[in-house]
């Protein structure tokens, strides 16, 4: 699905030159389950973003679905990560002045789907990240973290997107409740074959995906499946309420 | 994204800062209140203008002595003192086709004093009958004068009369005129006031009586030519100038009189309404701009304020021209509210004008029509450069922006 060959990045800034990509050669299937691994300034967000067609490369070819996209015009990759990227930030990235079906809704009103509709989706996207429906009419100030996480989870999901990109997700977020984050995570990936792209700097985040791409000074210094995989789901439904 | 969808974004958005909002429109609605009030003085006084002249009698064309020159100073010219004309001119003029009728006139200012003893200085003119007829001034109580009329009545205007004989039938009653006898046969029906001169302040009398017994010379102050229709009035110009000069002896394109058409006088004055009108009204518009630049100034602080939220548009995956349009909405909204507000504030003002300054005001359709296209207009102009900015943003810089 996603293919990626000798994508190098480089910043200019005036006269200094930083190669944040060098040489990636990557290649994600259907339905895997990924972490981006490395240190700050490893290249790992760089990468996400032209994953997430954010960003272009500075030479090399990516290929999504089998449609290079390394060339494509501005308003062209935004037509992309409207229909099949779906991005949760660390800093959940919630507008303030919307209620959290709105909020969801939102990828959708720039796709021009009706209201009817829009909110069938939101419905089902919420549904799916286990947001529980007494909050739907909420202010995302009025939710905890965790909470709001999970709205930002049901954004990611509404327009069914090929691939789930989450950029430290559980960052602003304490173990426990990062915990029952990666979990929805692990159930999308599992329960409905999302693909999902998960960047952290820690191991034990990393541990949580079925694959690591490890990055360090813009290159792939590791590639492999996780043997050890942690997987979450002996927190009973009782005890995840108290910590959301 | 419908244009239903983004209404709804620009009003919520509006709404969440207030405040803010409201002193930024206060701006806009300042600008085209005065933009509103000026025009519409300047239209109510072209209105009161046209009306004035309508009274003074239609299809008119007036003759004077010496040469006045439209647009370069009516006032100054030689009136009262040129001596040209004489009763043997309306004689000429009558007989021209498609003329209705001759009106000669004499006027002069005198002491006039009643029989109560009431002492009033007034102008007095001598006329025809046919000045009823051409002056469209029709007599109220009484009669007017007969044609070579050589007693010694007078008719009198309604507010002499009313200065003359507070609370008492002028009629039948005595004035003192040039310490000569007269007595009132009339009184006309108001009119009000046209440019200077309150042709409800006048005292009539015959013309012959006038020549022979006040001013005791036979020259004519003018002579006033009514028209058949609106359509002959350039021809007749042109006419009365053959004829007059014929008459005179004096070359056509250097007479010794001039022949003015009411319209003229409309013109020159609409001419003058409509410069003080814009000039005025582009002092307003300047309040207009400087309410514009509020909101340019509101729009790049409310950018800035959501810069991760435009990272996240675009991210999610809104287009240029969507983010450029949410904003540009947003403050075309601002603007029109301003707009309508300043309409409402703007005719305020203009009916408060009219009624504590006594000036005519009208508010006209084309003058609300100006002030909300105006107002668009200042929230496209003011509102595209932030907005470009906004559609402009890298999406990971803005996301990243803190």
């Amino acid at each position: 699905m996603i293919r990626m060959e000798n994508i190098n990045k480089i910043y200019k800034n005036s006269e200094i030159e930083t190669i944040a990509l060098k040489n990636i050669n990557l290649e994600i299937k259907k339905s895997e389950f990924i972490a981006i691994m490395g240190p700050s300034g490893s290249g790992k967000s760089t990468l996400m973003h032209i994953i997430g067609c954010l960003d272009k490369p500075t030479s090399g070819k990516y290929f999504l679905e089998n449609k290079d996209v390394s060339t494509l015009k501005e308003d062209e990759l935004a037509e992309i990560r409207k229909t099949k990227i779906g991005f949760v930030f660390q800093a959940f990235n919630l507008l303030p002045r919307i209620k959290v079906i709105e909020q969801v809704e939102l990828p959708l009103v720039y796709l021009g789907i009706k209201k009817e509709e829009r909110k069938e989706k939101a419905v089902k996207a919420l549904k799916s990240s286990a947001f529980p429906e007494k909050f739907w009419y909420h202010y995302p100030n009025q939710l905890s973290g965790g909470m709001q996480q999970r709205v930002a989870i049901a954004r990611a999901l509404v327009n069914d997107p090929l691939i789930i990109l989450a950029d430290e997700p559980t960052g602003n977020l304490d173990t426990k409740t990062g915990e029952i984050i990666l979990e929805t995570f692990q159930k999308l990936n599992s329960d409905f074959g999302k693909t999902i792209i998960l960047v952290t700097h820690e191991e034990y985040i990393a541990e949580h995906a079925k694959r690591i791409i490890h990055i360090k000074d813009g290159e792939i210094i590791a590639d492999y499946e996780v043997s050890n995989r942690k997987i979450i789901n002996n927190l009973q439904q009782k005890q995840k309420n108290e910590y959301l | 994204m419908s244009i239903f969808d983004l209404l709804k974004e620009a009003l919520s958005s509006i709404k969440v800062n207030k405040l803010r909002s409201i002193l930024t429109v206060l701006g806009i609605i300042i600008g085209i209140a005065a933009v509103i009030s000026m025009l519409s003085i300047g239209e109510g006084a072209k209105k009161q203008l046209a009306q004035s002249v309508e009274n003074a009698g239609s299809n008119l064309l007036t003759v004077f002595p010496g040469i006045i020159q439209p647009g370069r100073g009516i006032v100054s010219s030689g009136r009262g003192t040129a001596q040209s004309l004489k009763m043997k001119d309306v004689e000429v003029i009558e007989k021209i086709e498609g003329v209705k009728a001759v009106s000669p006139e004499i006027s002069r200012r005198f002491q006039i004093v009643s029989s109560s003893g009431k002492n009033i200085n007034s102008l007095v003119i001598g006329v025809t009958p046919e000045y009823s007829i051409v002056r469209n001034s029709k007599v109220e109580k009484g009669r007017f004068f007969s044609k070579n009329d050589l007693s010694r009545v007078v008719v009198l205007g309604p507010t002499t009369a009313q200065d003359l004989f507070p609370n008492e039938d002028p009629i039948g009653k005595t004035i003192r005129i040039n310490k000569v006898n007269f007595k009132v046969i009339g009184v006309l029906e108001p009119k009000g006031s046209l440019g200077f001169i309150n042709i409800d302040e006048v005292v009539l009398v015959p013309i012959l009586v006038m020549q022979k017994i006040l001013t005791g010379s036979e020259y004519l102050s003018q002579i006033s030519v009514q028209a058949e229709s609106s359509d002959l009035i350039e021809v007749l110009k042109e006419k009365i100038t053959d004829e007059l000069s014929k008459e005179h002896k004096v070359p056509r394109d250097n007479p010794d009189f001039s022949v003015i058409a009411s319209q003229q006088f409309l013109n020159v004055f609409n001419t003058l309404i409509n410069t003080m009108t814009i000039f005025l009204s582009s002092i307003a518009a300047i309040s207009l701009i400087v309410g514009g630049i509020g909101i340019m100034n509101m729009m790049l602080t409310s950018i800035t304020e959501r810069t991760k939220e435009i990272g996240l548009r675009k991210a999610i995956g809104a287009k240029k021209k969507e983010i450029l349009l949410q904003f540009l909405i947003e403050s075309i909204i601002l603007t029109l509210i301003g707009g309508l507000f300043g309409i409402i504030l703007g005719s305020l003002i203009s009916i408060g004008i009219s009624k504590f300054a006594n000036i005519t005001s009208q508010i006209s359709l084309y003058s609300i029509f100006l002030a909300l296209t105006f107002s668009s207009l200042v929230g496209i102009i003011f509102g595209y450069w932030p907005a470009k900015r906004a559609a402009k943003l890298d999406p990971i810089v803005a996301l990243r922006y803190e």
